[in-house]
């Protein structure tokens, strides 16, 4: 199963992202490989409409779970009718290493 | 022209189908619920919600919820004593998922395949899981407006803008989507 994370870099020492459409990476993890993608968020610099955008990138890339810090109202029942989980995570100190090894338990 | 219905907010949509009677029966053509009917009679009898508190959850006026409760338990009623099946289908409505807390972790998540079952946390997989109650957010917009100088207060659920007055030109309020053209004309004149 493939995982999305939001990250503020291109490393697995980098903290996660706690905005959704407008973060600077998004990490696909893919849980049964065990191999991470590191991919720039091309709606960052959008001025309007980045969440449902970053979605529509995010369900190209066949992902089932996305981890961020906060899903914005137009998001969430997109996500919903595309089945595909979120998960908010309120702490942002941690980083893109911590939460795979989280996935991994 | 009507105005447009209000998109219902829908939170557990049952996980099958329909009904059908036991037996044999002369009528098998299908009574067709909504979905925002079926969430009525859970909320109501089920949860055991007031209409008020009810209707509330589905985002909906108070009168509003009465009508789609009565509505469900006509079909309900209908297909009993008929002998009619039931499917669940359409209706006007969004589908909200229920969240979830890990106390494990202390991460959020939520669980959009409602027909599985969760016993997991998404995150860390640990079975320490609890569900998150009144999570009430994306609330609807319900904001009553004076006719005259446009003055917007919050309303209150339950009670209808009409029965308020403006605090300033002592006229009665209105609902900010019942505001017509011609009411908007009003305001512009009087700026």
């Amino acid at each position: 199963m493939k995982v999305a994370i939001t990250s503020t870099g291109n490393g697995p020492d980098n903290k996660i992202d706690t905005r959704f459409g407008r973060c600077s990476y998004f990490v696909i993890y893919d849980t049964e490989s065990n191999s991470t993608e590191y991919i720039p968020n091309p709606t960052k610099e959008s001025i309007e409409g980045a969440g449902p955008a970053a979605v529509e990138f995010v369900a190209s890339k066949g992902v089932k779970k996305v981890i961020s810090g906060e899903f914005g109202a137009k998001v969430k029942p997109i996500f919903d009718q595309l089945s595909i989980q979120l998960v908010v995570i309120n702490d942002p100190e941690k980083s893109i290493s911590d939460i795979i090894s989280l996935l991994n338990q | 022209m009507a105005r447009p219905k209000r998109i219902r907010r829908v939170t557990n949509p049952p996980h099958y189908i329909g009904f059908k009677p036991i037996g044999d029966s002369e009528n098998n053509h299908p009574i067709v619920m909504n979905y925002e009917e079926y969430q009525a009679i859970r909320l109501n009898d089920f949860e055991l919600y007031s209409q008020l508190v009810a209707s509330g959850i589905m985002g909906v006026s108070r009168p509003t919820y009465t009508r789609i409760y009565e509505s469900a338990r006509r079909k309900v009623a209908q297909a009993f004593v008929n002998g009619q099946p039931i499917v669940f289908e359409g209706g006007k409505v969004y589908f909200d998922s229920d969240w979830y807390k890990c106390n494990h972790c202390g991460c959020y998540f939520n669980h959009p395949e409602k027909n599985r079952n969760l016993t997991k946390c998404a995150l860390c997989s640990s079975e320490n899981i609890g569900q998150l109650i009144n999570n009430q957010e994306g609330e609807i917009e319900d904001v009553c407006v004076c006719p005259w100088c446009g003055l917007e207060s919050i309303n209150t659920h339950g009670t209808p803008c009409h029965e308020e007055t403006c605090p300033d030109c002592n006229c009665r309020m209105i609902h900010k989507a019942n505001l017509n053209n011609s009411e908007e004309t009003i305001i512009k004149k009087k700026q």
